[in-house]
């Protein structure tokens, strides 16, 4: 790494460093001069999330010299399935927060650089200046995309993951005669195909596993030694416990990192991933019914026949005695439904069922509509016994 | 030959982790396996019948953009992998 000996404070490590890193220290693979490179190296973490918990917990307890973490969002009770280094008590506070602490718990000799922002094309180069390697532990393509340009245009490597349920995907892009993102895959998703974790849910061990590979990854790169995932696709299956892997080949067509690149600034990343402004679903084309409108129905004695499409799992953890016929199941079970009556669909939050509407209202049913927010908007505004999840 | 099948895609290959189908190409494979499993063809074709950018396809390890595209011609003891691209992290 070129920036190895810029630095002299790095050059030292005190009789506390040297007892800290004893582990380190008395592996040849590592040994004075590694711990020396992490202690000069800069690492900048993109997300404090599912991967980054692992990914800046470890390197903090590596020795990285100075240790840069972006977000901006809130600790909320729904993360402590995964984001491990949030606890109860930090639901609310800003992830940022919560974690700079954690980490200066862990680490008192490392240098911490917060960035409570949003990354974005206006300052992404800007954050990434001061850094020589880059982790992205984000959650969605439109900052992927954004990482991995300004990874390429700032010449620093990206050290990548990203999970699904519980199959994950890592590599490291943007060294120089690797391949980027875009080689792998020029274009994103439309918004909507791929469901984020909030949707899709994932296996809270998932981003844990992964992480931990990207911080291996980070450590090997600046140590200068192992074989790196530069050109290999690592794709984990977390159930299956496998490991494969594909060959990653740097794009020479690449519009970014080719050999004629046309992509010489930062973009516009959420026209580039179809984003715009408020993503249009269905739910803003089919009819809608708020919760307490269908309780005064019921109550009433009205004839409402209720459609829970959600799956077979989710009926089990509470349900408001609706008909279930998972969403995927749609198209074949709908002669099971009688369009003379009106039907209320639901599921978890109103997006799927929002789509249950629209394909029975194209299907001729035209007294379908969708319950507004589901079952946890009932459950907030209704009925509280009803459990969120 | 064998198609391994990605988690996000599985939902609409009756939940099946890898499918067998005959083959003598990729685009003979993948073919068969979407008209075996229809819902698939828009996650992995777009109108045009290309294959979508966010989707790659694997034959054993090389990715079949640096072979002969779907022309690539495959044995029975390969396996094909789709390989989409998934964002999640957090």
């Amino acid at each position: 790494m070129s920036t190895i000996l810029e630095n002299p404070q790095a050059l030292t490590l005190s009789n506390d460093e040297i007892l800290r890193y004893s582990r380190h220290l008395i592996m040849p693979e590592v040994g004075m001069s590694g711990q020396l490179k992490l202690k000069a190296a800069r690492v900048l973490c993109v997300g404090a999330g599912g991967l980054g918990s692992p990914l800046t917990l470890y390197l903090a307890a590596a020795g990285v010299g100075t240790l840069g973490l972006v977000d901006f969002d809130v600790v909320d009770y729904t993360n402590l399935q995964r984001q491990v280094i949030h606890s109860t008590s930090d639901v609310g506070r800003p992830k940022l927060q919560s974690a700079m602490e954690k980490l200066a718990a862990i680490n008192p000799y490392i240098n911490l650089r917060p960035f409570e922002a949003r990354l974005s094309s206006d300052n992404a180069l800007e954050i990434f200046r001061d850094f020589d390697i880059i982790a992205d532990g984000t959650d969605n393509f439109a900052t992927r995309y954004l990482v991995n340009d300004a990874c390429v245009l700032s010449g620093k490597p990206n050290i990548y993951a990203s999970i699904f349920r519980f199959e994950g995907q890592a590599t490291v892009f943007a060294v120089k005669d690797g391949p980027c993102y875009r080689c792998l895959y020029p274009e994103p998703p439309p918004p909507g195909l791929v469901p984020s974790c909030a949707e899709g849910g994932v296996l809270g061990v998932l981003p844990g596993l992964l992480g931990i590979i990207q911080a291996t990854e980070v450590i090997k790169l600046i140590l200068g030694s192992g074989e790196s995932l530069v050109g290999r696709l690592l794709l984990v299956d977390a159930l299956a416990m496998r490991f494969r892997e594909l060959r990653l080949r740097k794009d020479p067509d690449c519009p970014l990192c080719g050999t004629h690149p046309t992509v010489r600034e930062l973009i516009d990343y959420n026209a580039f991933c179809g984003i715009r402004g408020e993503e249009s679903t269905a739910g803003t084309r089919v009819p809608e019914i708020q919760p307490e409108e269908l309780k005064r129905k019921l109550d009433a004695g009205e004839d409402v026949f209720i459609l829970d499409v959600r799956e077979p799992h989710e009926y089990q953890i509470c349900n408001l005695g609706g008909y279930p016929i998972p969403l995927g199941d749609l198209p074949k079970r709908v002669n099971e439904l009688d369009s003379s009556r009106e039907i209320v669909a639901h599921c978890r939050s109103g997006v799927r069922s929002a789509k249950a509407v629209d394909f029975l209202r194209q299907a001729g049913f035209r007294k379908a509509s969708n319950l507004a927010g589901g079952i946890l908007a009932w459950a907030d505004r209704v009925d509280p016994r009803v459990p969120k999840y | 030959m064998k198609v391994m099948i990605p988690t996000p895609l599985r939902q609409y290959a009756g939940k099946q982790a890898s499918v067998e189908v005959p083959a003598g190409t990729v685009g003979e494979a993948l073919s068969s396996l979407v008209s075996r499993n229809p819902e698939l063809r828009k996650h992995l074709f777009n109108e045009d019948g290309k294959l979508r950018a966010f989707v790659n396809v694997y034959l054993n390890d090389e990715d079949i953009r640096y072979l002969n595209q779907e022309s690539t011609r495959v044995q029975e003891s390969d396996t094909i992998s789709i390989v989409p691209s998934i964002a999640g992290g957090c």
